[in-house]
């Protein structure tokens, strides 16, 4: 037993501690938080502008259907739009989606922490956008129409009574794509970005030694999603508070 | 409060276990080839599995190794390990994975022996053997054409310090090792190399601009260079190194076995022969 702690205070002190290798750890950690953060801004912005587009035209296709005109040929296009793209980007794989960005549609740019969080970013979109879509459509009809003979109008109900309700019932399911999301940059490493995966395998190449680096690594991921869901629970508890 | 102390006690719990099973599975091994040993104690145990000469390599390095037009894999290594299981009576068993999984693979003994244009440096061979050199890797510097890049001092400003440039490698290659440390070492430092899964990514990357330069060694470096335009080799070489097979450091009985196999195999001119069937000079 003293054998093998022994065993482990020199592995720890290869892998980590021996040309500062925890800096590459620290380094990858940073940048894991820096494409996750911008990948969920961009991601919340494309899934609330489609989620809002996808939503109008499944509530308001009946009506407008039958006045028809130049509103309700632009609704439709840019619901069909929309839904290319849901089916484009969830029916590919993340991984080959970052590969197209980095080595064909930015193949002229040298920022690669840009295309990674613009190839993550759309990517979260499409899902976001569902979450989204799904929330406004489970908010009671009743709400809508109630804020509309209250004098609001379609943006005023929208933005003071429906959105509101929305984001108290897509909360758990928005972490849930952070979760996904964060984990998922870890394939960041395909195009040369030193991200936290990336960080523990160059260790790996480096000392030959699989536990630690990979422990390491798994921790730190663990330890952030515990962090989190932790936060969440405690907003939505405080959301909550409004059911009283 | 006391839930997250729970969750500490879950984890550390986990690490523990996970570590005695990885101490265990050590012991296991050692016992099994002991077993082995004692039970044919004339006839060593040359391999894992009976009969089977399991080779790790990376495919994606031509000529040392790729996968060939018919869809299986070639390549020198490929065929100096093929003659080399047949002197030994093996069965050739070729496993394609990461570059940098690969002597850690063979440490663990889930594979029998590391075959991958593989550079015999001191910081490997204190993790595992190696044989003896069966060939000679140089370490080139791709440009595009027309690039200011024209050795590896232009990598430099005059007063020593390094330029804004970026260098594409293979990650965990002994050109990234080598790169990748400081300037004082001999490299560039971390900070401007990139590391790329395969070769031909980093080639990918030079070609679309993003990285200024590429240093691999140089076979492949030819290859990747006749099939893209406006590519150059560096006529001056970043380094020039011995390649190896590295075999787990427990088993002794293989790594002679190689020995005599690739001694026999240069003598009756084999080795010469299938290097200049993929190089041409």
């Amino acid at each position: 037993m003293k054998e093998w702690f022994a065993d482990l205070a020199d592995q720890f002190r290869l892998n980590f501690i021996t040309g500062d290798r925890w800096t590459w750890l620290l380094d990858g950690f940073k940048m894991t938080l820096v494409i996750t953060f911008f990948a969920t801004l961009l991601g919340i912005a494309i899934g609330v502008v489609i989620a809002t587009i996808r939503s109008s035209y499944d509530k308001n296709k009946e009506s407008m259907k039958k006045k028809g005109g130049f509103g309700y040929r632009l609704l439709s296009f840019l619901n069909s739009i929309c839904g290319l793209y849901l089916t484009v980007i969830r029916g590919t794989p993340v991984v080959v989606q970052l590969l197209i960005m980095y080595f064909i549609i930015f193949a002229s740019s040298t920022n690669s922490t840009m295309v990674a969080v613009i190839s993550f970013g759309i990517n979260s979109g499409a899902y976001v956008a569902e979450i989204f879509r799904g929330g406004i459509m489970s908010v009671d009809k009743g709400q809508f129409e109630a804020g509309r003979s209250l004098g609001f109008n379609y943006i005023q109900t929208m933005i003071y009574i429906v959105i509101p309700q929305m984001f108290k019932i897509v909360l758990p399911m928005l972490c849930n794509e952070f979760i996904v999301l964060i984990k998922e940059t870890s394939i960041a490493g395909y195009v040369g970005i030193r991200d936290l995966t990336k960080a523990g395998d160059l260790i790996r190449g480096r000392t030959f030694s699989a536990f630690m680096p990979l422990i390491a690594v798994a921790l730190i991921y663990l330890a952030v999603v515990i962090i989190f869901t932790k936060l969440v629970k405690r907003l939505e508890r405080r959301l909550r508070n409004s059911e009283h | 409060m006391k839930k997250s102390i729970r969750i500490i006690a879950v984890i550390a719990a986990l690490i523990l276990a996970l570590g005695c099973l990885a101490a265990c599975g050590g012991k296991a091994d050692n016992g099994t080839t002991a077993n082995g040993n004692s039970e044919s104690a004339a006839e060593a145990k040359l391999t894992a599995t009976d009969g089977v000469l399991v080779m790790a390599t990376n495919a994606s390095f031509p000529p040392y190794e790729f996968v060939g037009d018919d869809g299986a894999y070639a390549g020198i290594d490929v065929e100096i390990a093929g003659l080399i299981a047949e002197k030994l009576g093996l069965k050739l068993e070729i496993q394609d994975v990461e570059f940098g999984s690969i002597i850690g693979g063979v440490q663990s003994g889930k594979f029998d022996m590391g075959m991958a244009g593989m550079t015999v440096t001191d910081e490997r061979k204190e993790s595992v053997n190696f044989s003896e050199t069966y060939a000679i890797g140089v370490q080139s510097i791709i440009v595009k054409e027309g690039s200011d890049i024209k050795s590896f001092d232009d990598f430099f400003n005059a007063d020593g310090s390094v330029k804004d440039i970026m260098i594409g490698v293979q990650q965990d290659t002994t050109g990234d090792i080598y790169c990748s440390d400081t300037v004082e070492n001999g490299g560039v430092g971390e900070e401007h190399v990139t590391q790329f899964k395969t070769g031909n990514d980093a080639v990918q990357a030079l070609v679309a601009g993003k990285v200024d330069a590429v240093i691999i060694d140089n076979e492949p470096a030819k290859s990747y260079v006749s099939v893209n335009e406006g590519l150059t080799i560096l006529e001056t070489a970043y380094t020039e190194e011995e390649y190896a097979i590295c075999v787990s450091k427990s088993n002794t009985a293989l790594l002679d076995g190689i020995n005599d196999a690739l001694a026999s195999l240069k003598a009756e001119g084999k080795i010469d022969e299938i290097v200049g069937k993929y190089i041409t000079k």
